[in-house]
């Protein structure tokens, strides 16, 4: 399948650093695509590029087979950025409105768009008030509603879960998986891992402006792995390091090992059946997103760059 | 084009359904009709009235001071300095004796001080009677003085302007009028509708909706939009104030007794002139008559349209540089007030230039300040309400609308790179020197 978006060597310089340094990746049709990376890495301007908001400075964007026209796509794209707001003083009701016409829907076609999701998610009887007269977790609801109301092919989530309720974010949660299906492909962009893993089909890491990985979650998670097993028994035992495995934690009833090179699971489970442990639970380790996004953005100064931004 | 329009819509709407705005629209007309009626009545009635004792040991002055319908003297005898008040006297005017040679000093005490006017008119008062005192010395009788001085009032200038063959009755204070007026206005909508602009900017900056729109629409679509939106917003209201103070004024007309209007409507038919029937028409009709028919000798279509043409002109040169100042501030109004301050000098500097030209249109400040775009729609207004081509000629006219169609094109190219970079950018302090940058980088 063709790649609904595709990224060629994409470059954003600003005056004093380079924002976004030769990054590419393809986004398959109908993924859901995790877009991770610190503060300050570069991943709101790589976004500002893909919606159209910044040129970039060198290389391609190619967005449902053709060269990304800013002006002519802008129907295909649902953009909800991570700094999100609405105008304060305009009902509800006339500000999805406007926003669904700025995306080219007629008013007759927004309108209807409009009731459609305001009954989905029970907001009908928002259509008149004020949006200052809003939570802030409604307002995000409404945001979400305003971003994915004209069918874009291409959603863009930055942090799409902050500030709301664990009830309201399944809500969110469920939706995203919806609109997946429905072939939409939604890019999602946050530093909060355990949603990754729980929610995206495939990764890229970017810190200080370049990709440093790329993959789905299982396979990064292959990548990483340190051959860590866990084994749980029945009755409290020791055994100690030896030639297949090194003993890196100990409980009562449960080890972690890290076998050494050269040996395989089998080996483990062999040596520890000679012991005579009774062995109740046995699994593989693999480290969490969480743990190698720090792994590879810790000591890389990332946070610090984030107050240089300069244009 | 048509997301230009949806932005221009919504601008527009929801400034014009606000509360605020329909307020301002309504009352302002009554204030200014009502200011305008007030103060005409008070100046009518609340004139102050001074009943003054004169000490004049020369005797002849007594002759000369004729009382007015503000003052009223009177040469009691037994009354000093310590007793005027008491006896009913609101002032005490002590003449000196004149000897013909040296210049001296009156005295005059009051319980309330005397206005300067009135001081003057005093002083007119007693000199005159020494100039009749002495023309008369030198044989000239006092019948032949009085017919003398009731001639002489005879000189009222009323001004022409020549065009062509045909000349054109003008009026140098109604020209003065109409030009502070319009400079006025143009002054003050600049600073309202720029800083509008620059609200709406800076509200859609703090309130973060500006990201979710650019992804949608072009930066510069989203600033002209909103120039426009705001322009259009200034435009409703001078036609519905000029529509409610005509109407206003009209109805005011309709509650003058009815003899006045009788007499305004006789001295218009006659044009002025009061035949055998009119000699009665009162002071107020009189006054009426001469303002409408002063009003009349304005070429109002030309002022009235580049009052439109120097309003949108002015607007739109500095509604964008609001814009771009609106673009870069953060949440800090403080920031927006040293930022604006190359913008506002200029306006203010421009209203004082105004101000002089009212009364000379044709010095070379006058000109200059009328053809560079910073000043140019104040200050041309002023010119204008001299005449054209009389004091403006066309070509100046001219150069002086393209230098500021030019400007402002200008502005508008310069404040959109500026916002275009500046909408998006949070935290940081923004100086004039940086965003010069911005609108000179390329993209």
């Amino acid at each position: 399948m063709n790649p609904i978006l595709s990224l060629q060597h994409l470059k954003k310089y600003y005056s004093d650093q380079k924002a976004v340094d030769d990054i590419s990746f393809d986004i398959k049709e109908g993924s859901i695509f995790g877009l991770l990376g610190p503060n300050g890495a570069g991943k709101t301007t790589l976004l500002r590029m893909i919606t159209g908001i910044f040129y970039p400075d060198g290389g391609e964007i190619i967005l449902d087979g053709q060269k990304f026209n800013p002006i002519e796509d802008i129907q295909k794209i649902g953009y909800m950025p991570e700094e999100r707001g609405m105008y304060k003083k305009m009902k509800i009701g006339e500000q999805a409105l406007y926003l669904a016409q700025l995306k080219g829907l007629s008013k007759s076609e927004a309108t209807e768009k409009i009731k459609y999701w305001f009954k989905k998610f029970e907001m009908e009887s928002w259509w008149n008030k004020k949006v200052e007269d809003l939570s802030k977790g409604m307002s995000q609801k409404l945001q979400f509603v305003v971003t994915v109301l004209h069918e874009p092919k291409l959603i863009i989530l930055d942090e799409p879960f902050s500030g709301l309720d664990p009830v309201n974010a399944n809500l969110i949660k469920d939706e995203i998986f919806n609109l997946a299906k429905k072939g939409s492909t939604i890019i999602f962009s946050t530093h909060r891992m355990e949603q990754v893993e729980e929610i995206c089909d495939h990764i890229v890491l970017v810190n200080l402006g370049k990709k440093i990985l790329d993959g789905t979650v299982a396979e990064v998670k292959q990548q990483f792995k340190e051959n860590i097993f866990a084994i749980q028994t029945s009755d409290p035992f020791t055994v100690k390091d030896n030639a297949i495995f090194n003993v890196v934690k100990t409980a009562q009833n449960k080890i972690h090992v890290k076998i050494q090179e050269g040996y395989q699971s089998n080996d483990v489970l062999s040596y520890l059946l000679k012991e005579n442990v009774k062995i109740i639970g046995y699994n593989e380790l693999l480290p969490t997103l969480n743990e190698i996004f720090i792994q590879l953005v810790e000591g890389t100064h990332a946070s610090t760059r984030a107050f240089k931004a300069d244009q | 084009m048509n997301k230009i329009w949806l932005i221009i819509q919504r601008e527009y709407t929801t400034r014009v359904k606000n509360k605020r705005f329909i307020l301002v629209t309504f009352l302002m007309p009554v204030l200014i009709i009502g200011f305008g009626f007030g103060f005409g009545y008070l100046s009518a009635t609340g004139t102050e009235h001074r009943k003054i004792a004169v000490v004049d040991p020369n005797g002849f002055i007594k002759t000369s001071l004729k009382n007015t319908n503000q003052i009223e003297f009177s040469f009691p005898i037994e009354v000093d300095t310590l007793n005027y008040n008491k006896k009913g006297f609101t002032d005490i005017l002590i003449i000196p004796k004149f000897d013909g040679v040296k210049k001296t000093d009156y005295i005059l005490r009051s319980k309330k001080s005397m206005g300067l006017m009135l001081q003057n008119s005093i002083t007119d008062k007693i000199n005159g009677a020494i100039e009749d005192k002495m023309l008369q010395e030198s044989g000239i009788q006092q019948s032949t003085l009085d017919s003398i001085h009731k001639a002489s009032q005879f000189a009222e200038l009323k001004a022409y302007e020549d065009k062509g063959s045909s000349s054109k009755e003008s009026n140098a204070g109604l020209a003065m009028g109409i030009g502070y007026a319009s400079g006025f206005l143009i002054y003050i909508t600049l600073f309202i509708y720029g800083s509008m602009v620059m609200r709406g900017v800076m509200e859609e900056k703090t309130n973060r909706i500006a990201e979710v729109i650019i992804s949608s629409v072009k930066p510069f679509e989203l600033m002209m939009g909103k120039i426009i939106g705001i322009g259009a917003v200034g435009l409703t209201q001078f036609i519905m104030w000029i529509v409610l103070i005509i109407t206003l004024s009209s109805v005011a007309m309709g509650f003058l007794p009815a003899d006045v209007q009788h007499q305004v409507a006789g001295l218009q038919q006659s044009n002025g002139q009061m035949g055998a029937g009119m000699m009665q028409a009162s002071d107020a009709a009189k006054n009426i008559y001469t303002f409408q028919h002063t009003i009349q000798t304005a070429n109002w279509p030309l002022i009235l349209s580049c009052f439109a043409f120097y309003f949108l002109g002015g607007y739109l040169f500095y509604s964008a540089l609001f814009a771009a100042v609106g673009s870069v501030v953060n949440e800090d109004p403080q920031d927006a007030q040293s930022l604006m301050f190359p913008i506002t000098m200029p306006i203010i500097f421009s209203y004082l230039i105004t101000n002089m030209v009212t009364q000379n249109p044709n010095t070379p400040l006058a000109f200059w300040a009328s053809i560079i775009p910073f000043s140019s729609p104040m200050v041309m207004m002023a010119r204008i309400a001299y005449g054209v081509p009389s004091a403006v000629s066309y070509w100046e006219l001219a150069l002086s609308m393209s230098i500021l169609i030019g400007g402002f094109l200008f502005t508008t190219w310069l404040s959109g790179k500026i916002y275009r970079t500046g909408i998006l950018l949070y935290g940081k302090k923004v100086n004039w020197k940086t965003m010069i940058k911005w609108a000179f980088k390329k993209q």
